[in-house]
C-alpha cells in the first residue's frame, strides 16, 4: 500500500514538475502562509507573558505539534476532499473500476509536494520549542506518539469530510469548517476555549487528543479544565476510533454514489 | 461469466424514483461476444456500472465472473476491463505511456508481462504516434484506441464497452472493430458491447440484448432479430420498430 | 467556527491585559464579530470576480467591447453582491456572537452614520485591491500564486485575525498606513467610537481613490494588450 502511494504521488510528482516555477511559488506561498500563524502567535505574546496560563513557548510547542499533524495530511491525504468535484465532473467512475481502493487513489489524486513546505516550518517551530522549553526527558518519548495520532485524527476527519461529500455534494465547502476548522482549534491551548466546547472537541470529536491532551503531558502540566491523568494517554485509542467511523463513512459513501447519467 | 438476477437500480430523483433499471435478467457464458441495444435512457450505462461495481444495485444480484461487483469490486478490477466510450478513464493530464505505466502497477503487472502486451497492442492499435502526448492533447479516435489498450494491459477475463464507436471515422471505426473480433475470436475474451451503431452489431456480435425501461425487450442471435420483422431486411427499420413498439408497453 | 475561535483568543489576550490598544473585553468581542461579518462581502479571502476566468476564456474581449466600461460594470455588480452578502452572510455571525457573547451595540445614530459610511468606503477599497489582483492575470501565469498572496496579505493587515493596534512598534504604525487597513480596522474602529471619525474617512476615501485610478490605468493597458494581440 505504501509503495503503491508512492508511486502514484511520484506520477503526479512528475506531472507537477513540469511547471517549475508554479511549484517554486506556491510552496513559498504556502510557507507563508503557516508562517503568518506563527507571526500572530508571536504578535500576541508581544502583548503579553501568558495566555490561559501558558507561556510563548509552551503554545508554540502545542502549535507547532498540532501543525506538523496536520501539515503532513494537508501534504498526504487532503486531496480526498475533491470528492465532489469528481462526482460533479463525472471522473469518479475511474477510481472504481481500478483494482485499488478508491481512497489511496483520490489522497494521490494530482498529489503536490508543494505542500512540503508547510510540513517544514512545522517541524522548525516544533523543534525550536522542544530546544528552550526544558522538558523532563522522561516524556519526550509522547512526542512522536502524538505527532502520528495527530496526523491519524486529521487524516480520519479528511476522510470523514471526503465521505460526507457524496451526501451533500453541493455544499463541499462545509467540511472546511472541520479539517481548516481543526487545524484553527488546535494552533492555541485549549484552556482559552468554553468548558463546553473542549468536551466536545474531548468526546464527541476527539481533537484534544492531537496536541492538548498528550501536549499536557509531554508539558509536565495539569488540565486546567481537571481531566484525569490517563486521558493523556488515551489519543491512539481516540484515533482508532475515529479511523474506524471514517473507514465506515468512506465505505457508506461509496456504496450510495450514484454516478452520473450519462 | 455475467449474472444478472432480477437486478434493479432506481434513483431518488426530487422525491420520485426513476426506475433505471428493473427486474433484469440474464447470463452471459465465457467466451459470448453481445451487443447490447436499447434507446436513450433505457439502461444501458447503468447495467455496466453495475457489472463494474460502480453502481449498487437496489435490488437482485449481479455477480461478473463468480464476484458480486458492488462488494469485490477491486478484485473483481484485475478480472474486467472497462471502456466508456463518453469518457476517459485515463489520466487527463499524464501522457499515455505514463498512464499505461501506472496501470502496470494499479493492476501489478509483471514487468516483461506488461512489455509484451504493450508492444502487442502498440502495433494493433497502432499507438506509437501518440504514446507520448499527454491524453489531454489527444484526438477522440486516439483517445479511444488508448482508452482500449488501458483497458486490456491486464487482460481481462471480460471487457465491457460503452459505446466505444461513438464520434469515430469509418476507418478508426473499422479498425477498433477488427481489433474487438480479434480479441474475441484469439483470446476468447468476454465482450458486453453497447452501441448506437448497428453496424457494430451487424459485424461483431452473434447475439443482441435489447433493452427498455430498464427491462429486456429482446435476447437472441442476431438472425433471431431479423426474423421479429420478416418483412424488413435492414437492421436499422427492425431495431427502430423494437424500440416504438416496446415503447409503449 | 473562525470567528467563534478567534474570540475567545482575544478575550484571553484581554483577559491578560484588559484594557490593552484601549479596547475593553466587550469591544475585543465586538471587533472579532463584526469583522467577521465583513469577510463575505468584502471578499477577505480573495475571489468574487469573475474576470480572471474571462481573461483566461478570451471573453474578456468581448467584455472590453462593451458600452459600460469594464471598472465601471464589475463595480457595480460587485456591490451588489456585497450588499445581498451582507445581509444573508455578514448579519447571521453578528448575532451568533450577540448570542453566545454579548456583543456592543452603538446607540448614538451618529456613530452608525459614521460606521455606514466607513463600511461603503472599505467595500469600494476591497473592490479596488481585488480589481487589481483580478486584472494581474493578465501579465502573470499562475493567478492561483497572486490570489494566495493576496489572501495572505489582506487577512494580515487589515486587521483580520488580531487588531492592527497590538502589532508591536513601527508594524502597528506601517499596518495602520496601508490599504488593508481601510478595509477592516478602520470601519470596525468607527463601529466602536474609537476613530477620529472625519480623519479615518478621509483616509479611507484615499486608498480607495488611490486603487481605483490604479484599476483605471490597469484597465486600458490590458484593453491595449487585448487590442494589439487581437483578443
Ligand atoms: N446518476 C443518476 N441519477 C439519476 N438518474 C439517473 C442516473 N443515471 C442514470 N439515470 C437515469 O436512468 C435512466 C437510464 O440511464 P442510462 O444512462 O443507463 O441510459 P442509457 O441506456 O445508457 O442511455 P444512452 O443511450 O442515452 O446512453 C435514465 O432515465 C437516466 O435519466
Ligand atoms: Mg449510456
Amino acid at each position: 500500500m505504501v509503495s503503491l502511494y508512492a508511486r502514484l504521488a511520484w506520477t503526479w510528482t512528475r506531472a507537477a514538475a513540469a511547471y517549475p516555477a508554479s511549484f517554486a511559488l506556491m510552496t513559498v506561498l504556502g510557507i507563508i502562509t503557516t508562517t503568518l500563524d506563527v507571526a500572530v502567535i508571536l504578535i500576541v505574546f508581544a502583548n503579553t507573558t501568558t495566555l490561559a496560563g501558558f507561556s510563548r513557548d509552551e503554545v508554540l510547542f502545542l502549535y507547532g505539534a498540532a501543525g506538523v499533524s496536520f501539515a503532513l495530511c494537508d501534504l498526504l491525504v487532503s486531496n480526498i476532499d475533491r470528492v465532489s468535484q469528481h462526482i460533479k465532473a463525472g471522473t469518479f467512475d475511474t477510481f472504481l473500476i481500478r483494482p485499488v481502493s478508491s481512497w489511496l487513489q483520490l489522497t494521490t489524486d494530482r498529489f503536490n509536494p508543494n505542500r512540503l513546505g508547510r510540513v517544514l516550518q512545522a517541524v522548525l517551530v516544533l523543534g525550536y520549542a522542544v530546544a528552550v522549553l526544558d522538558l523532563e526527558g522522561r516524556r519526550l518519548w509522547m512526542i512522536p506518539v502524538m505527532v502520528v495520532t495527530g496526523f491519524v485524527i486529521f487524516a480520519a476527519l479528511w476522510t470523514l469530510v471526503g465521505a460526507a461529500q457524496f451526501l451533500l455534494t453541493d455544499a463541499p465547502e462545509l467540511g472546511n469548517a472541520f479539517t481548516y476548522g481543526g487545524q484553527q482549534l488546535t494552533q492555541y491551548p485549549l484552556a482559552v476555549y468554553a468548558r463546553d466546547l473542549v468536551k466536545g472537541v474531548t468526546y464527541v470529536l476527539p481533537m484534544a487528543f492531537v496536541n492538548w491532551q498528550p501536549g499536557l503531558y509531554v508539558l509536565g502540566r495539569d488540565d486546567p479544565f481537571g481531566t484525569p491523568e490517563f486521558m493523556r494517554f488515551l489519543g491512539p485509542a481516540a484515533a482508532l476510533a475515529l479511523v474506524l467511523a471514517a473507514g465506515l463513512a468512506w465505505r457508506q459513501g461509496i456504496r450510495h454514489y450514484r454516478s452520473t447519467g450519462s | 461469466m455475467i449474472e444478472l438476477d432480477r437486478a434493479g437500480r432506481s434513483f431518488k430523483v426530487r422525491r420520485s424514483l426513476v426506475h433505471a433499471v428493473r427486474d433484469l435478467s440474464f447470463t452471459i457464458a465465457p467466451g459470448e461476444f453481445v451487443g447490447y441495444l436499447g434507446p436513450n435512457g433505457a439502461g444501458k450505462s447503468t447495467t455496466i456500472k453495475m457489472l463494474c461495481g460502480i453502481l449498487t444495485p437496489t435490488s437482485g444480484t449481479v455477480r461478473v465472473a463468480g464476484l458480486e461487483p458492488s462488494r469485490r469490486r477491486t478484485t473483481l478490477a484485475r478480472r474486467i476491463g472497462v471502456v466508456f466510450g463518453q469518457r476517459t478513464t485515463l489520466w487527463w493530464d499524464l501522457p499515455l505511456a505514463d498512464s499505461f505505466e501506472l496501470i502496470r502497477h494499479l493492476y501489478k503487472v509483471d514487468r516483461n508481462t506488461f512489455r509484451t502486451r504493450l508492444d502487442e497492442l502498440t502495433t494493433t492499435l497502432d499507438l506509437g504516434s501518440f504514446i507520448r502526448t499527454p491524453v489531454r492533447q489527444l484526438s477522440l479516435g486516439q483517445r479511444m484506441r488508448g482508452d482500449l489498450a488501458a483497458a486490456l494491459l491486464h487482460a481481462p477475463d471480460v471487457l465491457v464497452l460503452d459505446e466505444p464507436t461513438i464520434g469515430l471515422d469509418v476507418v478508426s471505426k473499422a479498425g477498433i472493430r477488427d481489433f474487438l473480433k480479434r480479441l474475441n475470436a484469439e483470446r476468447g475474451t468476454t465482450v458486453l458491447l453497447t452501441t448506437h451503431d448497428l453496424g457494430d452489431i451487424e459485424r461483431l456480435c452473434r447475439r443482441v440484448m435489447l433493452i427498455d425501461h430498464g427491462q429486456l425487450a429482446f435476447d437472441g442471435t442476431l438472425g433471431d432479430l431479423m426474423a421479429t420483422a420478416p418483412d424488413q431486411s435492414d437492421i436499422e427499420e427492425v431495431v427502430s420498430r423494437l424500440y416504438t413498439g416496446s415503447g409503449t408497453a | 467556527m473562525f470567528g467563534v475561535l478567534r474570540a475567545y483568543i482575544l478575550i484571553a489576550l484581554w483577559q491578560a491585559r484588559p484594557g490593552l490598544a484601549g479596547y475593553d473585553i466587550a469591544d475585543a468581542i465586538t471587533y472579532c464579530f463584526v469583522t467577521q461579518a465583513f469577510i463575505a462581502p468584502m471578499q477577505l479571502f480573495g475571489g468574487g470576480l469573475a474576470i480572471p476566468e474571462r481573461i483566461r476564456s478570451g471573453d474578456i474581449a468581448l467584455d472590453l467591447v462593451r458600452p459600460a466600461p469594464l471598472q465601471a460594470w464589475s463595480f457595480a455588480e460587485d456591490v451588489g453582491r456585497a450588499s445581498y452578502l451582507f445581509l444573508v452572510r455578514g448579519i447571521p455571525p453578528m448575532l451568533v456572537g450577540a448570542a453566545v457573547f454579548g456583543v456592543v451595540v452603538p446607540g448614538d445614530p451618529g456613530r452608525w452614520a459614521a460606521f455606514m459610511a466607513g463600511f461603503a468606503l472599505a467595500v469600494v477599497v476591497s473592490f479596488g485591491w481585488r480589481y487589481l489582483i483580478a486584472l494581474s492575470v493578465c501579465w502573470l501565469i499562475d493567478d492561483r500564486g497572486v490570489a494566495v498572496l493576496s489572501m495572505v496579505l489582506t487577512t494580515f493587515f487589515s486587521g483580520m485575525m488580531l487588531p492592527l493596534h497590538i502589532f508591536p512598534g513601527w508594524l502597528a504604525d506601517v499596518a495602520r498606513s496601508l490599504p488593508w487597513a481601510a478595509m477592516v480596522q478602520l470601519p470596525t474602529d468607527l463601529y466602536l467610537g474609537k476613530a477620529a471619525v472625519m480623519e479615518t474617512l478621509a483616509f479611507q476615501a484615499f486608498w480607495a481613490t488611490v486603487l481605483l485610478v490604479l484599476g483605471a490605468l490597469a484597465t486600458r493597458a490590458i484593453r491595449h494588450k487585448v487590442v494589439i494581440q487581437g483578443g
